[in-house]
């Protein structure tokens, strides 16, 4: 019986592999533009203006202290009352950019602040402008603490792209919603879904934890 | 769109939000007492001795990291049926958010148990101390310290994450939005009177952690 199944199921391939497409599309621009606009929060909040920083700061802590779920649901319903019409694909891409921004700005504020404050003092009397600094000096030294859970956060955030599925965006888990109507074996259906995301995501979980350990092995003897 | 913004209705509505927000409460506050237990569990098979048990607890927790909460949650909705479980819509939303969290608790304990210095286990051995005793006295008390912060770090992402429950239609703050949205279509008011409640209860775990945090500094001094 379990056969039959599995046969079907191979039938239905093809459209599983098309919504894994659609989820690496989805968290592939967001995850890209959100590490931009990421970082660009993060230096914004690092730096000195006062009136910036509140209302970034602001911003960061209303989309870390809402559910994903809901804010796919307020983009997605609530923008079209203000005469922005938008499909589910861009609702989604802007709501999991808008998360991944988010998530990545507090990593970088992290990393910025894990760079001692005289390194800065330092590069201010040699006379370097403000984004010499930042450029020469705070970054490179930040990237070191900001990368092993930057791609940890890229995990969850491929994670957090099958929520869009909700509004109807034709990514892998919709794929799985779908076809569990029509081949009534949700285990085999959804350990199919769960396999296709283990692929992509388990990697990165490596890579970060590798990335921890040769990033903090580089400290210590820095220090030392 | 803000001028049609009708806080009457929200008002009418008052009474279902505030038995959603008890339910989201009490479906996370369940998910989180299920995720402590398993993960204690799943982090002394994973650091015991046992190779085999070892490698099954780790299983566990990578599969469970790897994967989407949605997955998770479809995977037990749909599959337990299939195999002849029947489960309340609660009872499968609560094992799903208790089994995802489980897994990431498990880590943050292993990490804090790790965080101890081996000197420490060493001077306390050489102190005589018994196996309990050396966990009563010296191994816990500075685990706790560390693994608190992260811990209710893990509580909000698990408040967040039952949001997921009102996609197996159980009536939680998220679902409240949506029953909003289709009987008066008003999703502007639903959901963001949802998203409200959401930031009450993550303010308060925020102050939590922040109070932790400093609990742990004073602690260290």
């Amino acid at each position: 019986m379990w056969g039959f199944y599995i046969e079907q199921l191979m039938h239905s391939l093809p459209f599983f592999l098309k919504g894994l497409w659609m989820t690496i599309a989805v968290s592939g621009i967001s995850l890209v533009v959100g590490t931009l606009l990421g970082f660009l929060w993060g230096i914004i909040r690092s730096s000195q203006n006062r009136t910036l920083k509140a209302l970034v700061g602001a911003w960061v802590d209303i989309i870390r202290g809402t559910p994903f779920l809901v804010q796919v649901f307020i983009i997605f319903f609530i923008l079209p009352e203000f005469g922005i019409q938008l499909e589910a694909f861009p609702a989604a891409v802007i709501a999991l950019t808008n998360l991944a921004a988010c998530f990545i700005c507090e990593i970088v504020v992290a990393g910025i602040q894990a760079v001692p404050w005289g390194q800065r003092e330092a590069a201010i009397s040699t006379g370097l402008n403000w984004y010499q600094q930042l450029r020469n000096v705070i970054m490179p030294q930040a990237m070191r603490v900001i990368l092993p859970p930057l791609v940890g956060q890229y995990v969850l955030l491929i994670k957090d792209s099958s929520v869009v599925s909700a509004i109807g965006v034709v990514d892998v888990t919709r794929v799985g919603w779908l076809t569990v109507q029509r081949v009534p074996q949700g285990l085999l259906v959804f350990g199919l879904v769960a396999l296709l995301y283990f692929i992509i995501c388990y990697p990165l979980i490596q890579l970060s934890n590798s990335l921890e350990k040769r990033m903090s092995s580089g400290y210590t003897r820095g220090k030392v | 769109m803000l001028e049609t913004f009708n806080f009457r209705v929200i008002f009418e509505y008052l009474p279902l939000f505030g038995s959603c927000f008890l339910a989201t409460l009490w479906l996370s506050a369940a998910g989180l007492v299920g995720a402590l237990v398993i993960g204690t569990l799943a982090c002394s098979m994973r650091i015991g001795r046992h190779k085999l048990i070892a490698i099954v607890a780790a299983a566990y927790i990578e599969s469970i990291r790897s994967t989407p909460l949605l997955v998770q949650l479809f995977f037990f909705y749909f599959g337990l049926p299939s195999l002849g479980i029947r489960l309340s819509e609660a009872a499968t939303g609560i094992l799903a958010l208790a089994l995802n969290s489980g897994a990431y608790l498990a880590e943050i304990i292993r990490a804090g148990i790790q965080s101890i210095s081996h000197g420490q286990v060493e001077a306390a051995v050489a102190s005589g101390l018994s196996y309990i005793q050396r966990m009563r006295h010296i191994i816990l008390p500075q685990a706790i310290g560390v693994t608190l912060p992260p811990m209710l770090g893990q509580a909000i992402v698990l408040v967040k994450d039952s949001a997921l429950l009102s996609l197996i239609s159980l009536p939680e703050l998220t679902r409240a939005g949506q029953i909003m949205t289709s009987e008066r279509f008003m999703p502007a008011e639903g959901f963001l009177t949802s998203a409200v409640f959401y930031l009450l209860i993550y303010y308060m775990l925020k102050w939590m952690t922040a109070w932790s945090q400093k609990r742990l500094i004073y602690m260290q001094a």
